[in-house]
């Protein structure tokens, strides 16, 4: 235990909730009863009786952070992360253990909390302002900031319930950016907002970051967390297991493979919908990148090799098996279509695994949706899938990380810049 | 390096507002809560700007989109008073201690109806304010207080027509008027001691919401709104008093009419009631308030 530079020690944090209908079983006389009667009899014979209802959303968490570190929490959905982070936050107690946090604390756990749809903007700054912890002439002070960050200049006597749900949004994040707490602790606040809010998010905390503040960012988004954060945990049913540099971490977390996210993992998706013949069927599908560095993630430029596995009632030559890469808006990017090789696709009764192989990827990182058409040309549709599953292409952890400007365009390109003297 | 941050558009934003140098931080202990825990008054005064912008947004929203808007803090007395003074003044024949029938029921309906909606609103208060329950972490206390506390501005106005009323009768202003605040801060204290254990059990169990319009319905009838304390016979007088509204009513009878009664016996009796109500009200709800974001 080193001295004073651990802003945050947590030490055997873990936190129980009663299953299924929870606290609200029993009646007012019981819960009133439960609350008297509990310091007399530390409940003891009630706690073992009832354990089997109990669920651990965390249990034992030990780690420290240091003064100014930047430190990233991924995990499954429901795997524990957000009770953490309600525990460091005291929005709810911890069942044991215990954690310090060395000045003051600023938990972002949701945009624009206690915005008043009725209130008009200006209230609302004033008032998520002290409910995020600022004091009133702290807010007086910065609010010409605030309201040029989030620009809505011209709203400011409007009700915020008259307001786009991006000018809310914006509005909540400004005055979340203007806490100026030793230790900010945020919660994929970044899942809310477009690209550019989320650009201007990443941007702020890493100010915050670059200012000596303490940050615990939990997110989904592997991008950020990579960038902003050096070091990271992992927390899996309700347990840390792994904490260590953040590439590890990633690595480690998405080799398990979140679900609906084909990297190196059969996919099942016999049960999708589809409107085709069925003789032929895609039975599961299974994207690797094979790439050394995020092993298993596509990245912009690199490779990634799409299987499929196929089932047909009889020996086929397909005229056309085409994997589609989506945006998400469905604009289709990518179409690897093997009628563009000239080539037919042989198929035997049975089962077939087809590879198709993407040399480089030319698209930037974010999320796309991977499909397939396995067809004849002369107009037989065997199988059909649009949305099949989601493919996120990665920031490249050493080289494009860090340089990535905003407005990226919707493919990458190979291209050098040269000057030279001109009169 | 702490970050291999991507340049930013905005990166002068960087430069200022490091942590401030080294003034010594405070350390937060997170801990499991044991046992009972009195209030912890340093931190609510931390929090006294929380307390403000919630009572203003009370008092702001409560009457958006009205017509009437503050109107209504003293038409719902009013009325109420009408139909008191037809029913029990003119029908019924009550007594009103010798006042006019309309003035004996306003004053104590002023008390009356802030000290109602004031539980009602405070009952309520935790469950309507999940959001900043779930998402945020201070006093809890502060949102039934601030609930208690925003009903002040209409029981401030409904006063100035009471005494408008009570000139208008011909009853002057007295330095008995000085006995109010006093009896208002009595009448907070018995909104915030009931209105914390319901607002606390109402996490719990939203049968509290129900339960609470009918709870102040038969309060008003042990209550004398409607009635003069007096005509109740003097060994049931301690009991009845158990009940704070009496004394706060009486106070407010024996500062602004003439022929009032003396309220000072029931007075104790009701402050000493209400005070172990709040007591009761904030340990019970220091005990659970951990759990509100657990459960709401």
């Amino acid at each position: 235990m080193s001295g004073g530079d651990v802003a945050v020690r947590v030490d055997g944090l873990s936190k129980r909730f009663r299953l299924g209908e929870g606290v609200l079983r029993g009646n007012l006389g019981e819960t009133l009863s439960r609350a008297f009667a509990r310091p007399l009899r530390r409940s003891t014979a009630n706690a073992e009786r009832r354990r089997g209802e109990y669920f651990w959303a965390l249990s034992d968490a030990t780690f420290e952070v240091r003064q100014g570190e930047v430190l990233g929490i991924v995990g499954a959905n429901g795997a524990g992360k957000s009770t953490l982070l309600k525990i460091l936050a005291r929005i709810t107690r911890p069942t044991a253990g215990t954690a310090r946090v060395r000045g003051r604390v600023g938990a972002l756990l949701e945009v624009g909390t206690g915005f008043h749809p009725e209130l008009s903007g200006r209230d609302n700054v004033f008032l998520n302002g002290v409910v995020l912890g600022m004091k009133r002439h702290e807010i007086s002070r910065k609010f010409d900031d605030i309201v040029e960050f989030a620009g809505v200049e011209r709203f400011l006597d409007t009700p915020v319930k008259r307001y786009s749900s991006g000018m809310a949004v914006r509005l909540g994040f400004a005055v979340a950016a203007h806490l100026e707490p030793e230790v900010l602790i945020v919660d994929e606040v970044l899942a809310v907002g477009d690209a550019e809010f989320q650009r201007k998010c990443l941007g702020k905390m890493d100010d915050v970051a670059r200012a000596g503040r303490t940050i615990i960012f939990v997110s989904h988004n592997m991008n950020a967390v990579q960038r902003l954060c050096p070091r990271s945990l992992e927390i899996k049913h309700g347990q840390i297991t792994a904490d260590g540099p953040t590439r590890e971490v990633v690595q480690g977390y998405l080799a398990q493979s979140a679900s609906g996210n084909a990297a190196e993992r059969l996919l099942e998706v016999a049960h999708l919908p589809r409107s085709d013949t069925g003789q032929i069927r895609v039975l599961a599908v299974m994207c690797v990148a094979q790439a050394d560095e995020l092993a298993l993630q596509p990245y912009p430029d690199g490779p990634l090799e799409i299987s499929l596995l196929l089932e047909s009632d009889a020996p086929r030559s397909i005229g056309s098996v085409s994997v589609v890469l989506r945006d998400q808006l469905g604009t289709t990017l990518v179409n690897a279509d093997s009628i563009q090789l000239g080539e037919s696709v042989r198929v035997v009764q049975g089962r077939t695994l087809v590879r198709v192989r993407i040399r480089a990827l030319h698209l930037t990182p974010g999320m796309y949706v991977l499909g397939w058409s396995i067809a004849d040309p002369l107009g037989t549709v065997y199988d059909f899938v649009e949305r099949a599953v989601h493919v996120e292409v990665m920031d490249a952890p050493s080289a494009g990380l860090g340089v990535r400007p905003s407005g990226d365009g919707a493919v990458t390109c190979n291209f050098a810049i040269t000057t030279e003297p001109a009169s | 390096m702490k970050t291999q941050g991507l340049p930013l558009p905005n990166d002068e934003r960087a430069g200022p507002g490091g942590p401030e140098p080294e003034q010594e931080l405070v350390e937060t202990v997170i801990e499991p809560r044991r046992g009972w825990a009195p209030l912890n008054l340093r931190e609510l005064r931390g929090h006294r700007d929380l307390l403000y912008f919630l009572v203003l947004r009370n008092l702001k929203v409560r009457y958006k989109q009205t017509v009437l808007g503050a109107g209504w803090a003293v038409i719902q007395p009013v009325m109420i008073m009408v139909v008191f003074t037809l029913v029990f003044g003119r029908l019924a024949r009550l007594s009103s201690d010798g006042s006019p029938y309309a003035l004996f029921s306003f004053a104590a309906l002023v008390p009356w109806v802030y000290f109602s909606n004031a539980l009602t609103q405070a009952s309520n208060s935790i469950v309507q304010n999940e959001r900043l329950v779930t998402k945020v972490y201070f006093p809890r206390i502060l949102v039934p207080l601030a609930a208690v506390v925003a009903g002040l501005v209409d029981l401030a106005i409904a006063f100035v027509v009471l005494l408008g009323l009570t000139v208008a009768f011909g009853v002057l202003p007295r330095l008995d008027l000085l006995i109010v605040p006093p009896l208002v801060l009595l009448v907070v204290v018995s909104a915030l001691g009931a209105g914390t254990c319901l607002a606390a059990l109402n996490v719990y169990h939203r049968d509290v919401r129900y339960a609470v319009a009918f709870l102040i319905q038969f309060w008003l009838f042990i209550s004398p709104v409607a009635y003069s304390s007096s005509i109740v016979p003097d060994a049931w007088r301690p009991l009845y008093a158990l009940n704070p509204m009496v004394g706060v009513i009486d106070g407010f009878r024996w500062a602004l009419l003439d022929d009032a009664p003396s309220p000072f016996l029931n007075l104790a009796i009701s402050a000493a009631s209400a005070t172990t109500v709040l007591l009761i009200g904030l340990y019970y709800f220091r005990r659970v308030e951990d759990a509100f974001a657990d459960v709401v």
